[in-house]
């Protein structure tokens, strides 16, 4: 729309300078100046700062997986995941740390889903537009930058402390639910946001109600992206060690949890425990402990990808 | 402004008394009064913003859904006030069917868009029965019977579009709102479209918004001329494009302006 007038800013005043236009472009009107060369250039300069920067997180990544495994694949057996906790490092196994992290996961996605979730709809689909819910909004991004650590101080102030919970696994989980809520709160907003209204109003005219219509439409095609941002977060959830290590998650722990209420401990604290060891067995031990953690993520997020392309599908 | 307002005998299906809507401080109609007869199809034209969807929506309280939107005066629906304290929007709308401008089938098999409506509304027949019967009567069944279960997003837009009529027609609605049913469409699906409404006029009334002044004459009975939030003009088709009695209707169709 505004293209026609700039060329006629143009052609009043340059038209000696459009003739050298012509004059190489052949055909080309006088009024525009291509410089097609330099436009190419920039485009394949600017690819190339994206790969550059796809690159850094790569082969950062590579260097750490190429070192952890240099330091903790010797140490890494089924004798290393099945066992206890030893003072002795050729005997010293992660069972209970992996353990406790699966069960402190599990909480946490059952806590932390269904009210993530039910946040987000509430916000999206029936909140009214006012300054209450911009404001509700507005601490929630923020609550998302809150350093962990802050919300393990809440976490033992208010779980283990004035609930009375305990040093527990079920501290733990509430202490990490809090954390990673608003991860889930704005990836699930984003994915119903993402719905078009038409299919709303498609489902609203046939005589649905609200309810009906989030049920069967909206969450339906929202939940990729909704299980993607929640999966997300639980992976968050899992590296976490400074909130736990408030909440009271202890490095020796020679039994495995029972129960929400039983004391715990998690992968990334057993591994902070033997990092900080001056024995270099123990470092090695951190290592396969590296390794096992970063298992524990990978299969987190296949299972990730695995919902989402099986609820695409059922789309399409 | 000149009005001129040729009320249809015969029962008023949908009849809207001295109504204006507002979006916040913004009338989009006012003061508009008009009788929808039973089994004829009425068609709303007139330029865009004249305020034509607004009054469509009206009769099936879809403006309840814009933040803002407000409303004057009355809707009745076979003498009943649809905005009477006690009325069910969602019960209106099941009445009161609607086809959108942009064919909006759900990411679903076609079986399932079409089965959607009745399942909510608690249908106890059978459904697969509904589901062809709705299918045959948007004149779709042909070409969908040998794939139910795939997916309506990989029909052609104009399949799309009657297959969201189907839809609407599952929940065996009283009155069926088209807002711009062939806007999105080519001639071709167009053509089946307006086909397919003169069909439906035998068991349905229709009212049908549309830019396009020869659909209007094709398919209507009766046309409504809106302009500028206010009824212009309201009578038989034929009698609308053949002599109309305002000057800015007849400015309108001979396409003088908008």
């Amino acid at each position: 729309m505004k293209r026609p007038a700039t060329g006629a800013n143009r052609g009043v005043g340059g038209v000696s300078g459009g003739a050298a236009g012509v004059g190489r472009g052949g055909a080309a009107p006088g009024n525009f100046r291509p410089r097609l060369r330099y436009r190419r250039t920039l485009g394949f300069v600017f690819a190339a700062a994206c790969f550059a920067a796809t690159l850094v997180g790569l082969i950062s990544l590579a260097v750490l997986l190429v070192d952890v495994w240099g330091d903790g694949a010797d140490a890494l057996s089924w004798r290393f995941i099945t066992s206890f906790p030893s003072r002795i490092a050729s005997r010293a196994g992660i069972l209970p740390a992996l353990v406790g992290s699966l069960w402190v996961l599990v909480l946490t996605a059952v806590f932390s889903f269904p009210i993530g979730v039910g946040t987000a709809i509430w916000l999206e689909e029936y909140a009214p537009r006012n300054r209450l819910t911009r404001l509700i909004q507005i601490n929630i991004s923020n609550l998302a930058g809150v350093p962990s650590i802050v919300y393990g101080i809440l976490g033992l102030a208010v779980f283990v402390r004035a609930v009375a919970l305990g040093r527990s696994v079920i501290s733990g989980s509430l202490t990490l639910t809090l954390l990673i809520l608003p991860v889930i709160i704005i990836a699930a907003q984003e994915a119903i946001r993402a719905v078009p209204n038409s299919i709303r109003m498609g489902a609203l005219a046939l005589g649905a109600t609200r309810w009906q219509t989030i049920r069967h439409q909206v969450l339906p095609i929202a939940m990729p992206g909704i299980l993607t941002g929640t999966i997300l977060a639980l992976s968050r959830a899992v590296g976490e060690a400074a909130p736990l290590l408030l909440v009271g998650a202890v490095a020796f722990v020679p039994f495995l949890p029972k129960s929400p209420t039983d004391s715990f401990t998690v992968l990334p604290i057993q591994i902070y425990n033997w990092i900080s060891r001056p024995q270099g067995e123990f470092h090695a031990l951190a290592a396969a402990g590296i390794i096992v953690l970063l298992v524990v993520l990978l299969v987190l997020n296949a299972a990730a990808i695995l919902l989402r392309n099986r609820y695409s599908k059922r789309l399409q | 402004m000149a009005t001129a307002i040729d009320v249809p005998p015969g029962q008023a299906v949908l009849e809207a008394e001295n109504l204006s809507v507002y979006y916040g401080s913004s009338a989009a109609i006012r003061n508009i009064s008009i009788r929808i007869p039973e089994n004829r199809v009425v068609a709303f034209i007139g330029p865009s913003g004249c305020g034509k969807s607004t009054l469509l929506r009206c009769f099936n309280r879809m403006n309840d859904l814009v933040p803002g939107a407000r409303i004057e005066g009355a809707v009745r629906y076979r003498g009943a006030d649809l905005y009477a304290p006690g009325v069910d929007p969602v019960e209106v709308r099941r009445r009161i069917g609607m086809v959108f401008q942009r064919p909006n089938p759900f990411p679903k098999s076609i079986y399932e868009n079409v089965a959607f409506g009745p399942r909510i509304n608690g249908y106890r027949g059978d459904l697969d029965a509904l589901v062809e019967r709705s299918l045959r009567q948007a004149a779709l069944w042909d070409e969908v019977s040998d794939r139910l279960h795939e997916s309506a997003l990989a029909l052609s837009g104009g399949q799309q579009q009657r297959l969201c009529i189907a839809r609407a027609l599952a929940v065996e609605p009283d009155v069926l709102l088209m807002d711009e049913p062939a806007s999105a469409l080519d001639p071709i699906a167009t053509q089946k479209i307006e086909d397919l409404i003169y069909e439906l006029k035998k068991s349905y009334t229709v009212i049908i918004v549309t830019h396009s002044m020869q659909q209007a004459a094709r398919v209507s009975d009766y046309t409504a001329f809106l302009y500028m939030g206010e009824l212009i003009e309201y009578g038989p088709t034929d009698l609308i494009f053949t002599n109309p009695r305002v000057e800015r209707t007849e400015a309108y169709i001979t396409g003088r302006f908008g």
